[in-house]
């Protein structure tokens, strides 16, 4: 087995997810199962292979100059509220499950 | 006239022309629903007051005899992963139940400035993960061909409303098949567009990389007609492309005949219900009817996909969920002592079981140790698989492949087992990967009368042919 009950724990951590014993019991049997299947990666030779993390990577290869162009990530002008208004703050806190009529609120950062 | 078998010319002319009104139309949707949405579960949220403001204008604009836009008085739903200003979006999770977005989302701000009317936001899995959307956490949708049997998903309850006549159109967002599976399951026409085609802004966020927005509609021109109003670049969303857009519409009736069509085996092997792969050959043989040819090409690393998507997109996905901590807007775990508690038990409280199973492979295969062998292998091979298509593109004009291995299954066939669900997006996650087009729409039937998907990709930017393909054969005779 690749993933045991201790590499849950820590990767839930990571995660900010608490678990319950039987989630956790659960992942793992569900966590190793899935990477037995991706296991078949291994068998796929990426020895001289770039890596894709968007497809405008992928574009920007030398044969595709202009989609290279079409796909760029784009900067836009460092303006305030260049290209909306920024929103009200009653109306950016009036989603939030705890507020003031300034700031978010949430239980203590510090334990003293 | 049934006002809900309407197709969008046929709608938006009958309220131009004073037959009906954009009122009527919205009452007779929201009859429908009434009626049959107990049965299917497609909506989830309806907006009524926002569907009459809509009508209003609409009816007021036909009747000062002005030009209506190319969508008016066309009743839509959004699928629920589309922000809508003072319209509750859950994206399905019980995280985001009581969240009302402060903005729009492009596409449906630019479905609404094309006139049309949106009656309510569509069911789907949490956060768009799943394939049947049995993963909501509000209900199912169940097919409206059978009702024991899964719309697919993730956007089933968009599929759902488009099938049983409860919209005429719907938008749907597509990361793995998300639109084309629950289309083919259906029996509707779903497009996804190539990958930065239509903005992404106001999309709830799912795997940044391969998400996708576009449209479920009854036919081919109705779907051509949604992705005109939605594609183009938005200085909202920096990958959007600035590529013109053409006028799919009028591009469906130029010729097929000579066009090259690709098959590749290795759609068509082990897994492939026998069904579906006779519906999906007839097909086939339609198209070299209609004087396209058929070549053989070869999709080599195919094998692969589905574990180099499940590994980019759960990683992409680990990132992007990271967001909803209980702090600026939706649900949060009461009590908590300090914040990393509140943090933890909100998270495990708000979200459902297929959503953490998610956020944790993605988050293993991004952490110390496991990230070469995983997430970089990963992206790699995404490298071979979009070359796969790069190659195939060198000779032929489109692909035509299955959309999904079988028609519709049951619900609760596969719940339990995450990797089965996982293989029902095996001929549609390819496309993501690569970012070019596909597309699905019905060809035929089981003998259980569940409908057949054929799934069409094409080149990059390259829409226009696919749905010209798509319409030839849905225009040519049975």
């Amino acid at each position: 087995m690749k993933v045991t009950d201790k590499d849950v724990g820590y990767v839930a951590d990571l995660a900010n997810l608490e678990l319950s014993d039987e989630e956790r019991a659960r992942m793992v049997r569900d966590l190793n199962s899935i990477l037995d299947y991706v296991d078949r990666l291994n068998r796929a030779d990426t020895s001289s292979v770039e890596a894709m993390s968007q497809v405008s990577e992928q574009l920007s290869a030398d044969h595709h100059p202009t989609d290279s162009e079409r796909f760029a990530n784009r900067t836009r002008e460092d303006v305030i509220e260049g290209l909306r208004k920024s929103l009200p703050r009653e109306v950016a806190l009036e989603n939030a499950p705890d507020a003031d009529d300034q700031f978010f609120e949430v239980p203590k950062v510090i334990e003293r | 006239m049934d006002l809900n078998l309407l197709t969008i010319d046929a709608a938006r002319s009958a309220v131009q022309n004073r037959t009906t009104t954009s009122m009527a139309l919205v009452e007779s949707f929201y009859a429908r629903i009434q009626k049959e949405d107990a049965q299917i579960g497609a909506y989830l949220t309806l907006s009524k007051e926002r569907a009459l403001a809509q009508a209003d204008r609409i009816d007021r604009m036909a009747a000062e005899g002005k030009q209506l836009p190319p969508l008016a008085g066309v009743p839509v739903g959004i699928k629920d992963v589309m922000c809508t200003r003072g319209l509750r979006t859950t994206a399905g999770s019980k995280i985001l139940a009581n969240f009302v977005p402060p903005y729009d989302c492009t596409a449906v701000a630019r479905l609404e400035a094309s006139g049309a009317v949106v009656l309510g936001k569509t069911n789907c899995d949490e956060f768009a993960m799943g394939s049947s959307n049995e993963n909501s956490a509000f209900h199912p949708v169940h097919n409206p061909r059978d009702t024991s049997r899964v719309p697919g998903g993730s956007s089933g309850g968009s599929a759902a409303a488009v099938a049983a006549d409860m919209a005429v159109a719907a938008l749907g967002s597509d990361t793995g098949g998300s639109i084309r599976q629950p289309a083919s399951f259906c029996g509707v026409v779903g497009v996804m567009p190539t990958y930065g085609r239509v903005s992404r802004y106001g999309l709830i966020a799912f795997a940044s990389s391969l998400d996708h927005i576009g449209p479920l509609a009854k036919n081919v021109k109705d779907a051509a007609t949604v992705l005109h109003a939605i594609a183009g670049r938005d200085p909202m969303d920096p990958t959007s492309a600035d590529v013109p857009v053409p006028d799919y519409v009028a591009g469906l009736e130029r010729p097929v005949r000579g066009l090259k069509v690709g098959v590749a085996r290795e759609y068509f092997g082990e897994g492939l219900d026998r069904e579906v792969k006779n519906g999906v050959e007839s097909a086939i043989q339609k198209l070299a009817a209609l004087g396209c040819e058929i070549v053989g090409v070869s999709l080599p690393h195919s094998e692969y996909a589905i574990p180099t998507y499940y590994i980019v997109a759960t990683a992409e996905a680990s990132s992007n969920l990271a967001r909803f901590d209980g702090v600026r807007y939706g649900y949060r775990a009461q009590p908590a002592r300090t914040l990393s508690e509140m943090y933890r038990r909100t998270r495990d409280q708000g979200f459902g079981a297929e959503v953490k199973r998610r956020i944790m492979l993605g988050t293993y295969a991004l952490s110390a140790g496991y990230y070469d062998a995983y997430y970089l292998k990963a992206q790699k091979v995404r490298t071979l698989l979009t070359r796969d298509f790069e190659e195939a593109f060198q000779k032929v004009d489109v692909i035509v492949t299955p959309t999904s291995p079988t028609a519709a299954f049951k619900l609760g066939e596969k719940v339990d087992d995450p990797l089965a669900m996982y293989l029902a997006d095996i001929y549609t996650v390819t496309a993501d990967l690569a970012g070019i087009p596909g597309m699905s729409i019905p060809c035929g039937e089981t003998r259980e009368k569940l409908p057949i998907g054929l799934q069409i990709l094409a080149r990059h930017f390259d829409e226009s042919t696919m749905l010209r393909v798509a319409y030839a054969y849905e225009q040519s005779p049975r």
